[in-house]
């Protein structure tokens, strides 16, 4: 039986003006899938990550998430995004709203839900993150790792087909970094399909089905993990992941 | 006379503070009158061309813009004196308060939305884009997500700027506005005496110094510090 892709990249391009960032991208995520995609700064991996919900507009190619053409004008974008989580590397958090707030608005003003319900949906997803005792403290009482999890609460909250991070863990304190990635291998545990920009190699080795290494906005080479950082194919890729190992 | 009882008696006359504080107390009535009137319209309209701005329709902003620096170019007396005696001369009458009560609306609505829209350009970029990606639209991250972090940052310059335009209320005098400077230089040619100029002083201290304080109350109150 073949599985319909949870993400359905064909021939994505994106250019900034005269600059090509995204040269022809083919990738598909198939559900319960994690993905890693690594590659040195400016290869186009964040930039990749943005066009799945048009945060960044595509300047060519197809888009699909979960069978729905992203690209099509008759798609309801905004109806679309909340059910594409994303994860920034700035965690984002709206700083005039308390933990519970920042989760639930969106289940109340988006998705319209009464008040209650919004904020029991909220709680829940705040409990998945391990920070259901925070719910009433605001972004600046909160240390970076709880603020980029409440961060994947508040996108978890919409119950999204799939879970885009970029680099959710770079602006991190290296002690802070486990308490994120320990949510990040939990979603995976449950199922969640996952499409991550991240430089975590132990993470990467021992959570992601695949890796993808990309470079001058062109995918070079995909494998599983155990191969990419042992063994890779191409030169360009040995090359950056023994940088990365060093 | 001594100097000092010279200077109780030109500014603190006891039967000119009793004859007098009937009319600067309904003066100060309607200098609040027109003060708060002044803040609302000029607020919520500095609001509204704020919201405007942020569409970033290029025709409109220029306009825009052009006409909210022409409000903040000119002195507001003679925006007061061009309304209430140009106008007639094309068949436009308006009262004295309304001219007063307009203009300087317009021109608390110019500053404000120049502070507002200040604001606005400093909540990050990634503030919109979370709040896009979680699905809301364009206005509704505005008014939900934007707004209510501009109008934070922005509360201590606005409260400034509201109070030096709402005290322009006494240019109304010139106009024959019945606020508190106007009642207090009737009393004072009628009386040949200062004191109820210095009523009329102590009356807008009276009235500014609790506006000052609430202004410091929300500043902390509405203060958080940023991530």
């Amino acid at each position: 039986m073949v599985t319909t892709p949870i993400l359905d990249i064909r021939g994505l391009r994106k250019r900034f003006g005269p600059v090509e960032v995204l040269r022809g991208i083919d990738l598909a995520v198939k559900p319960q899938e994690l993905v890693f995609i690594i590659g040195p700064s400016g290869s186009g991996k964040s930039t990749l990550l943005r066009c799945c919900n048009r945060l960044e507009e595509p300047s060519g190619g197809v888009i699909r998430i979960d069978g729905v053409d992203m690209m099509d004008g008759h798609t309801v974008i905004n109806a679309m995004r909340r059910l594409i989580g994303m994860v920034f590397q700035s965690f984002n958090l709206y700083p005039h709203l308390s933990a519970l707030s920042n989760v639930s608005l969106a289940l109340r003003k988006v998705v319209r839900k009464s008040r209650a319900e919004a904020e029991t949906l909220a709680l829940a997803a705040l409990a998945r993150v391990g920070l259901r005792e925070k719910a009433k403290s605001y972004p600046s009482e909160l240390s970076g790792g709880q603020q980029q999890r409440v961060a994947i609460a508040r996108a978890l909250a919409l119950e999204p087909t799939i879970m885009l991070f970029d680099e959710p863990t770079s602006a991190l304190d290296p002690e802070l970094v486990g308490s994120v990635l320990g949510v990040m291998r939990e979603l995976k545990q449950d199922g969640m399909t996952m499409l991550v920009v991240s430089h975590e190699m132990r993470f990467a080795r021992d959570a992601a089905d695949r890796v993808i290494f990309m470079d001058h906005g062109m995918i070079v080479e995909e494998a599983p993990p155990s191969q990419i950082f042992t063994s890779p194919r191409e030169p360009r890729t040995r090359a950056f992941v023994s940088e990365l190992t060093r | 006379m001594d100097t000092w009882s010279r200077f109780l008696d030109t500014f603190f006359k006891p039967e000119l503070i009793r004859q007098y504080l009937p009319s600067i107390a309904k003066g100060t009535f309607t200098t609040i009158e027109i003060a708060l009137a002044i803040v609302v319209t000029g607020i919520l309209f500095g609001l509204f061309l704020a919201v405007v701005r942020t569409f970033r329709v290029l025709p409109v902003n220029v306009l825009l813009v052009a006409c909210v620096d022409v409000m903040r170019a000119m002195p507001p007396i003679v925006l007061v004196l061009l309304v209430y005696f140009g106008l007639p001369n094309i068949g436009i009458n308006i009262p004295s308060f309304a001219v007063l009560w307009i203009v300087l609306s317009l021109v608390l609505a110019a500053f404000a939305e120049e502070i507002l829209w200040a604001g606005i350009l400093s909540v990050p970029k990634g503030q919109w884009e979370t709040a896009r990606s979680t699905g809301f639209g364009f206005f509704s991250t505005l008014i939900y997500i934007v707004l209510p972090q501009a109008v934070r940052l922005t509360v201590p310059p606005l409260t400034n700027r509201t109070l030096a335009i709402t005290k322009n209320t006494a240019l109304g005098t010139v106009i024959g506005v019945p606020e508190i400077l106007n009642q207090a230089t009737t009393g004072q040619s009628f009386s040949g005496n200062a004191t109820p100029l210095m009523m009329g002083a102590i009356a807008y201290v009276v009235l500014f110094i609790p506006v000052v304080a609430f202004g410091r109350f929300l500043e902390t109150r509405f203060r958080w510090s940023r991530v």
